[in-house]
């Protein structure tokens, strides 16, 4: 007999935080409000590590089941609990780093009058986010799958009253369905050939299927269907363009949602589902095509952007690309080793953008500011160290984790390596870009006026402010613990500790693995070294174009030309989408669907009906004529017509 | 004995002559009697069927005795109580109309 964790807790409790919040919270302080938020998801963190203080014991994978949820014939998906290393590092991640953005947020919103509503969303989107990561079966995985996108619709659009924040939040809604369609047909073709949802007895069935053809063309279809799926929530191309008009919501939600957690639900979701994938090598090239391309596509547009948001958007969905990059080449362990460094340190940057951003007034356009390194010490000190984690300096952690997955990339196919290293160096470019732009240099923003606050003119998040000033500790203190955990994080893979932590779930074998036994150490301290020289290289580069020489970057984009445009709008890939297919589909639906569906036979129909009706009536009207006698006329003639039927009927027997 | 349908026959008459009478008579007295007409004819195709019945030992096959009868003597009740509602009625129109004009007596018209 298994110990049992009382695993339901760890969702269930941010879910009460955010009925309590949700309920009451409008007649709470604010104090209260964000007591409530933290104890719950406090408690969470702690269910959680407790858990993991006694996951060594456990059989694993270690099942727990709560409650029955559809029966039906052979099939059943319960609400049960699937722990094994890989969900417990997804569990102590989401609630660890949800735990410290949400410290964060006390501070940041603490103005905002819809401080008891976005605690209480937050709230939720941990339930949703720990349901997805602990559920046994795929089913319970879409719940929170599909509540995470509810809970990211909510935060992206918090600020409802802007116009761009709401249509934010219903494209990143709308093209998250996209991909949903996909995740839901593979899980249609898992019910189709293994009757079941759950993790365990779908991968079993996987792994007892006979070689051939057929089996292939089977998983390789339901692996690319899983990867649509996952291409929506984690953003990748073609499907990534919700996440830059994402960063509309509050910076505490960029943070937490669309840099830390939810976003590598897809990645998560793939390595979950290895065993199909590594019976599926069509499925695992996709994949890690897309991702090699995601990484290197959205990190020369985040080359561009002056947004520190938007910098910061498009390197998240270029990291995430790396991790598909990874599991496509079998290295989940990899990925799942850059998702916990990058929920660490990109969380860190966008706290720290936060933080910039309260310090200058909410201003984010990145030209205007400049020169806060005095001013903001200790935003300065953490975004720095997180910078330099993305850019992959040794010893910080994202070395360590981007090192791991450019030297298995580098195993199966040195092109992957290739573009994974030009990617690195981009990333270092414009993440020092960043950093220069924001904290070096004269300060370019807007001073204090008499009244002591400024206008919100371009103002994202509203907070009146004269003197750039730093953060007040609630916000400090989880930067200075990410930043923390950025510096050392990437320890726990020296020596391929996290990859043996994570084997008995990919045990099954991964791809690269046997080829990386035999190539040499010399590769990979070779690899490693040019991975840093690139990252210095990128670093240095920024420095002369906006440190040493600003005048620079205007001259070099003057040079590419029409190229720097394309890349400044984005490769156009929105204007493309918008022809391609909003445009087709808004006048498709307006012409046939509203004009002639909707119109023509819906509406028609109804008006003709009404129109009948009160012409038949206008007849039958006067029938009704007050005069006595035929109303008896029509009586007796009534009842004459049933008596001779009732004849007709007694003769004709 | 005088055969079944002879009854019917002459029941079926004197309905058809209250309804013919209901239909043409503008009347309100005359109506009034055409009522009574039919019900009578009804109540004369009741008494037949009771007197058939019994003559053919009907009581024997479960039909109850003399409930054609009793339905008659209902019909007459409830006629006598009718007539004595219907003329006190007629008698208030008259009061206010002063006619006895169906066609007249039309107030519920729209």
């Amino acid at each position: 007999m298994t110990p049992t964790l009382n695993l339901w807790l760890i969702p269930i409790l941010p879910l009460a935080g955010a009925a309590i919040n949700g309920f009451f919270g409008k007649k709470s302080s604010r104090t209260a409000v964000s007591t409530i938020a933290l104890v719950f998801c406090g408690a969470a963190f702690v269910w959680a590590l407790s858990v993991a203080w006694r996951f060594s014991s456990l059989p694993l994978p270690h099942q727990e089941y709560l409650a029955h949820w559809i029966r039906s014939g052979s099939f059943v998906a319960d609400f049960a609990f699937y722990l094994d290393p890989l969900s417990l590092v997804m569990l102590l991640v989401v609630t660890g780093v949800g735990f410290l953005i949400h410290i964060y947020s006390v501070g940041y919103m603490w103005d905002d009058p819809g401080y008891y509503r976005f605690f209480s969303y937050l709230n939720l989107f941990m339930f949703f986010m720990l349901t997805l990561v602990l559920a046994n079966n795929y089913l319970v995985m879409f719940i929170g799958w599909e509540g995470v996108g509810l809970a990211s619709y909510l935060l992206i659009g918090f600020w409802f009253t802007k116009d761009s924040a709401a249509s934010a939040g219903k494209k990143a809604f709308i093209v998250n369905r996209i991909g949903d369609f996909g995740f839901l047909i593979g899980l249609f073709l898992l019910i189709q050939h293994f009757g079941s949802l759950n993790f365990t007895q779908v991968f079993d069935g996987v792994t007892h299927l006979t070689h051939g053809a057929g089996t292939e063309t089977l998983l390789t279809t339901i692996g690319i269907l899983l990867m649509v799926g996952a291409c929506g929530k984690s953003a990748q191309i073609p499907l990534y363009v919700w996440l830059p008009d994402a960063m509309e919501g509050p910076t505490p939600v960029s943070a937490l949602i669309h840099a830390a957690t939810m976003v590598t639900a897809g990645v998560y979701m793939v390595a979950r589902s290895h065993v199909i994938f590594e019976r599926a090598p069509l499925a695992l090239t996709v994949v890690a095509i897309i991702g090699t391309l995601t990484a290197l596509f959205a990190a020369t547009i985040g080359i561009t952007q002056t947004d520190i948001k938007k910098v910061l958007a498009y390197s998240t969905v270029s990291q995430l690309g790396y991790m598909f990059m990874a599991c496509g080449v079998g290295a989940f362990s990899a990925g799942i080793f850059h998702l916990m460094t990058h929920a660490f340190f990109k969380g860190l940057l966008f706290l720290g953008a936060g933080s910039v951003i309260h310090a200058v007034g909410g201003e984010q356009d990145m030209r205007k500011m400049g020169g806060l390194r005095s001013y903001i010490p200790w935003t300065f000190l953490t975004m720095g160290t997180a910078t330099l984690a993305i850019a992959g300096i040794p010893p910080f952690a994202g070395f360590f984790s981007k090192d791991e997955i450019l030297w298995k990339a580098y195993q199966q196919n040195w092109v992957y390596w290739l573009i994974g290293v030009i990617t690195a160096f981009i990333t270092s470019f414009y993440m020092f870009r960043l950093l220069f732009m924001t904290f070096w240099g004269d300060y370019h923003g807007i001073q204090v006026d008499k009244h002591g606050h400024r206008h919100a003119a371009h103002g994202h998040d509203g907070h009146g402010h004269g003197e750039p000033h730093e953060s007040p500790m609630v916000m400090l203190v989880p930067l200075i613990i990410l930043a923390l955990l950025s510096v050392v994080g990437g320890l726990v893979g020296i020596g391929n500790r996290f990859e043996h932590f994570l084997a008995p779930v990919f045990s099954s074998g991964e791809v690269a693995k046997a080829a990386g036994e035999t190539a040499s150490r010399g590769i990979e301290l070779l690899l490693m070294g040019v991975s840093v020289a690139v990252a210095l290289l990128g670093a240095w580069l920024a420095y002369v174009l906006y440190v040493s020489k600003p005048y620079l970057p205007q001259k070099v984009a003057d040079s590419f030309g029409s190229f720097y445009g394309a890349v400044l709008n984005k490769y156009y890939v929105d204007e493309l989408y918008a022809t391609l297919f909003v445009k087709p589909l808004v006048d498709g639906s307006t012409r046939i669907l509203w004009q002639g569906v909707d119109r023509k036979v819906i509406d028609d129909s109804i008006n003709d009906a009404a129109d009948g009706a009160r012409h038949v009536s206008d007849n039958v009207r006067h029938m009704q004529s007050g005069n006595l006698r035929s109303y008896a006329g029509w009586i007796a003639a009534g009842s004459a017509v049933v008596i001779a039927y009732m004849i007709w009927l007694g003769v004709g027997r | 004995m005088v055969p079944l349908s002879y009854y019917l026959v002459l029941s079926g008459i004197l309905f058809a002559c209250g309804v013919t009478g209901f239909l043409i008579k503008r009347n309100i007295i005359t109506i009034f009697m055409s009522i009574e007409l039919m019900l009578n004819g009804v109540n004369l195709s009741f008494v037949a069927f009771a007197a058939h019945w019994h003559a053919i030992g009907g009581e024997l096959r479960g039909i109850v005795p003399l409930s054609g009868q009793v339905f008659v003597f209902f019909v007459m009740v409830v006629a006598a109580a009718e007539a004595a509602v219907g003329l006190a009625i007629i008698i208030a129109v008259y009061r206010t109309r002063e006619t006895l004009n169906v066609d007249q007596v039309n107030l519920l018209k729209l």
